[in-house]
């Protein structure tokens, strides 16, 4: 039977739901707190690895700016990104000391920065036998933006594997690169990594279809 | 590897809004002005995601005539929100038509009046007491989701001097990767106020704009109860690689 809402592209396929903005009040849906809502029993957040998870652990912070250099201050992130030894963990479970998936969100006070408590990502081989450099795949959704954007945060440490990642290649622009590099502090003897996100104009990050 | 031997159907971004659609006047600073960059071999990054079988999901997460009750303690209609009473149900199915089962989808939305329980909104209809606007499930081993809610309100904002946006509920959902995931607006078929929407306007192909339309459904609406709405879901199609590429 044709699905009531769906358009079929050709005989043997159905056109994807089209996309739509997740608008200024996403935070009722996928982050509870930020709006101001009590929270469930369990919720999908930015604490992905607790103290006893493998790894070196650290946090990554950033903002996300808009073409007129101004912090978008309602922007929601999601993450995706393999354990220490490159592995993905895609059994999304609170009791376990680390998942591959969180969220995160910008606030709409002071610096207006996400942030994530995570390990930093082992390196992970592709299915041709290159290796990509640790990195973290990030999804931006926001009012204003139509479809969610794509990109990944590499780590400024990894110098000869981000040489070697064929993803960070396939950039034509090796001044573009650099905005997927981010940069390591020290913070009260934690390690940080900040990664401040252009959407549009002058340093803008790259951002993936895939 | 682990689990490369796949790949998914080409996102169409002529069928999906662009990023830049003036007529939404906040699209103008937040959209990309540079190409984006295709990933010509695929891998684990993106072919795998979250899988939330494991995720506790409490008894009204999908029931929003229940979920924000004042007081858990009433019974009958003391205590439930003020609407249309309706069911939003569908199915999550692939672009082949494959049932997508076990993927979180989740919804959130406005009350009867138009009001969001945001910090952030202050539109001068109320807040309803015993209404919250969030809901989450599973999809079940066919690939079907539902929730009970209540029709939520039209409402206006600042694009144009009178805008006003349908009445819809904002759902996501995941899919079997990162590559699928989604989120859109389901509008209620018939609403005069669809084709007015600088949102929905950002699509270009009409017959997008109808995957978004949900359909009211009355052999599914409950006699002397509620409405029913059928908003399917598609996600990207999941292809095997069946030969390696040497």
């Amino acid at each position: 039977m044709r699905q009531p809402n769906s358009q079929p592209c050709s005989e043997l396929m159905l056109r994807e739901t089209a996309s739509q903005t997740a608008g200024p009040y996403v935070h009722i849906g996928l982050a509870l707190d930020v709006a101001g809502l009590p929270e469930r029993d369990e919720e999908i957040w930015s604490r992905m690895a607790k103290p006893e998870a493998e790894g070196e652990h650290i946090e990554v912070i950033g903002t996300v700016i808009d073409g007129n250099g101004d912090p978008v201050r309602d922007a929601l992130l999601e993450a995706w990104q393999a354990d220490a030894s490159g592995w993905y963990q895609p059994a999304f479970d609170l009791q376990k000391a680390f998942n591959s998936f969180g969220r995160t969100a910008t606030t709409a006070e002071g610096n207006s920065e996400w942030s994530l408590t995570t390990i930093k990502p082992g390196s992970v081989a592709r299915g041709d036998g290159k290796v990509m450099a640790p990195h973290i795949n990030l999804a931006i959704f926001a009012r204003g933006i139509n479809i969610h954007l794509q990109t990944r945060l590499y780590f400024e440490d990894e110098v000869e594997a981000n040489a070697a990642c064929p993803v960070l290649g396939a950039i034509e622009s090796p001044t573009r690169r650099q905005t997927l590099i981010a940069k390591r502090e020290e913070v009260d003897g934690k390690v940080r990594y900040r990664f401040d996100i252009r959407l549009q104009g002058e340093g803008e990050t790259v951002f993936f279809d895939f | 590897m682990q689990d490369d031997n796949k790949r998914f159907v080409e996102r169409d971004r002529d069928w999906h809004p662009p990023a830049y659609a003036p007529g939404y006047k906040t699209s103008v600073a937040r959209s990309p002005s540079q190409a984006l960059v295709s990933l010509q071999t695929s891998s684990v990054s993106e072919l795998t995601g979250p899988d939330f079988r494991q995720l506790r999901i409490g008894p009204h997460d999908n029931d929003l005539l229940m979920n924000f009750r004042e007081d858990p303690a009433l019974a009958g209609a003391a205590g439930l929100p003020v609407g249309e009473r309706i069911i939003l149900f569908g199915r999550v199915v692939d672009q082949f038509g494959k049932p997508v089962p076990h993927t979180l989808v989740e919804m959130w939305q406005a009350n009867a009046g138009g009001r969001y329980r945001h910090k952030k909104d202050g539109y001068l209809a109320p807040l309803d007491p015993n209404f919250g606007g969030v809901g989450r499930c599973l999809t079940d081993e066919q690939g079907w989701y539902r929730f009970r809610t209540i029709k939520p309100g039209p409402y206006p904002w600042g694009n144009g001097i009178n805008t006003w946006r349908p009445a819809h509920i904002h759902v996501s959902v995941m899919g079997p990767s990162i590559s699928t995931r989604l989120i859109t607006q389901m509008y209620f078929e018939g609403d005069p106020l669809i084709p007015l929407c600088p949102i929905v306007q950002t699509l270009k192909d009409p017959e997008a704009v109808e995957t978004m339309i949900g359909r009211l459904d009355m052999a599914r609406s409950r006699p002397m109860d509620c409405l029913a709405y059928r908003f399917d879901l598609v996600v990207r199609g999941e292809l095997q690689t069946y030969f390696e590429n040497q």
